[in-house]
């Protein structure tokens, strides 16, 4: 299981890193998504993958599976998203005000200071 | 056990809330920030003294001990930068006061600045590794903001590419952590030390090692700093005077936790590697600082060189190295916040960032010229400044250590350094005056007063090595032995 996942997350993780080398903005901001999601689901992994029950006393089982890569995770994602949303709106800022997308014409201009 | 461990995070922290409510009443905001700026100077300057009386103290956030629950760890070395980090932020904010402008003061500037204040606390106090993951993100995130602040065309560019390279390098470091867990099953700084040197520094350990090495660099800019001068050069002076003072410091800081207290069992693969790396940071940054003609480029290479310099400190790894390293640490976070103040002033006044467009300042601003002149000196390590101390041991370590080309490199680095600097005093302040200023602030009186305030400092650092140097070596001490860390954390 924990291999298939590996694939899963180097998957990922290539996704993420060919949108990134991308010229247009807005698949920039998706290719660093997928990223986060590649290292969320590397993190889950990487605590290994045992059965057990969800680590819930109440479930009052023999074993459970390990709760911290949750709550790591759990922080992780909602990081990810404050700053994503960030990246989102500074993209439709720089768009209105640039009035371009592409990252080749974002190079800096002497003009504009 | 001690609560006051906590206090640099809590007061910025608590600020930074407060002052949302009052986004709209400049002056209240100038008062609660001026106040709570000098506060944690205050609490600083006790936790140095508790440290030094007392040793290493912690804190057990909520009771629970370490490894299972969060720690909070002051030995010498964060204390040191935590007092640091206090006055070049109070520094800061004063000159803010004057400097920023009401558009941004009334859209949450200074909330941003404590927010920035706390992460980077934190990230000096954590003694848990996710939790400077954390601190690394609530610094970076107020960073994101502070630096877009005002939204012109040259703010918003940069600061695209400025949060892309950081949201790769944050995604890198949460790789880094899982690997780390896995393999080693804690996230406890002084615990995974144990568990490092229990297991062994194999193979794989040594990867992770050199992945955290890879993610540090990069917030740090140390070798990885392509993305700097850019991001630099686009906010407000006084928002690049935090930035070059605190953020790359911090990501100093975490490479030279990592690499003496978890991975230090095979110096002679990963020291080298640092040490190949701050050779290149030296070369390329002296490289850059002397190509360039506008203010905020030379200085923004001249934050890359010191880096570049403190790394070389680290690679070469014993007592007399790293003793420079905490001292040119300190100088370091003073000097560049000191010079992108008054490089924030030259730039006001000449009204570009041009050099050629710049000149005879001295006529009218005497005052600003030598103390510009005074600080490119102290920046250079010139004998009774505070630069020398610290670049006299790293130099001393790295011939101990038998690192005789990077040694020569960082002298010859210097040379460039002061060229560049000269460069910057020669243009702008000598030759006929050529008045461009429209004077965007009229009267810098505050402004030089708060410059002169660190420089003060700056002089002292250098000419009182005699009294700073017992809170060094014994900030010395942790990093050389791990053990010292690790009884502190885990035996109470």
């Amino acid at each position: 299981m924990e291999t298939l996942m590996a694939v899963a997350v180097g998957l990922l993780f290539a996704v993420g890193v060919y949108l990134i080398l991308s010229r247009s903005l807005l698949r920039i901001v998706l290719g660093t998504s997928l990223l986060t999601h590649g290292v969320h689901l590397l993190l889950l992994t990487m605590s290994g993958l045992k059965t057990g029950a969800a680590p819930l006393l109440g479930e009052d089982a023999g074993r459970y599976v390990d709760p911290l890569p949750q709550a790591l995770i759990l922080t992780s994602i909602v990081i990810s998203f404050g700053v994503t949303s960030f990246f989102f709106v500074l993209a439709y800022r720089a768009y209105q005000k640039l009035g371009t997308d592409d990252m080749e014409q974002l190079r800096g201009q002497e003009d504009e200071y | 056990m001690n609560n006051m461990v906590v206090l640099p995070l809590l007061i910025p922290l608590f600020t930074a809330v407060m002052l949302i409510f009052f986004h709209k009443r400049l002056t209240i905001q100038r008062w609660i920030s001026g106040v709570s700026s000098l506060a944690s100077v205050f609490v600083s300057v006790w936790i140095v003294l508790e440290v030094r009386e007392e040793g290493i103290q912690t804190l057990h956030m909520g009771g629970w001990l370490p490894p299972y629950g969060i720690v909070f760890v002051a030995d010498m070395f964060a204390s040191l930068l935590v007092l640091t980090t206090s006055v070049v932020s109070a520094a800061c904010l004063f000159y803010a006061f004057r400097s920023i402008g009401a558009d941004r003061e009334r859209n949450h500037f200074y909330s941003f600045v404590h927010f920035l204040i706390a992460g980077v606390m934190g990230s000096f106090l954590t003694g848990d590794l996710f939790n400077l993951f954390v601190c690394f993100e609530v610094m970076l995130i107020a960073s994101y903001a502070l630096i877009v602040l005002g939204g012109t065309r040259r703010q918003l560019r940069e600061t695209l590419k400025y949060i892309l390279i950081n949201i790769v390098s944050s995604t890198l470091f949460v790789a880094a952590v899982a690997y780390l867990y896995a393999a080693a099953g804690t996230l406890n700084m002084a615990h995974l030390s144990v568990r490092v040197a229990e297991a062994g520094q194999g193979g794989i350990m040594t990867v992770i090692a050199v992945l955290f090495l890879i993610v540090f660099s990069l917030k740090a800019g140390l070798f990885l700093f392509f993305w700097l001068p850019g991001s630099y050069g686009a906010p407000p002076a006084v928002v690049a005077a935090l930035y070059g003072a605190l953020l790359t410091k911090v990501g100093l800081y975490a490479i030279i936790r990592m690499f003496t207290l978890v991975f230090y069992h095979e110096p002679g693969f990963t020291h080298t590697i640092i040490g190949w790396m701050a050779a290149a940071t030296m070369i390329l940054g002296g490289i850059g600082a002397i190509a360039y003609k506008d203010v905020s480029r030379i200085l923004s290479y001249n934050v890359i060189a010191g880096v570049g310099f403190i790394a070389f400190g680290l690679a070469a790894a014993n007592r007399t190295a790293l003793e420079g390293v905490i001292y040119y640490l300190m100088h370091d976070m003073l000097i560049k916040a000191l010079l992108f103040l008054l490089g924030g002033i030259i730039v006001a006044l000449a009204g570009t960032d041009k050099l050629q467009q710049m000149g005879g300042l001295i006529t009218r601003n005497p005052l600003l010229g030598w103390m510009f002149f005074i600080s490119a000196l102290a920046m250079v390590g010139v004998p009774p400044l505070s630069g020398f101390i610290g670049k006299l041991l790293i130099v001393q370590g790295g011939l101990e250590s038998g690192f005789y080309w990077t040694t020569g490199i960082s002298l010859a680095l210097s040379l460039l350094l002061l060229t560049s600097m000269l460069n910057i005093f020669m243009n702008a302040f000598w030759g006929e005056e050529k008045m461009a200023g429209d004077g965007i602030w009229k009267s810098p009186r505050l402004l030089l007063v708060v410059s002169a305030a660190l420089l003060i400092l700056v002089i002292f650092l250098g000419v009182g090595a005699e009294w700073v140097d017992p809170y060094v070596s014994q900030a010395a001490d942790v990093l050389l032995d791990a053990q010292l860390y690790i009884d502190a954390v885990l035996k109470e």
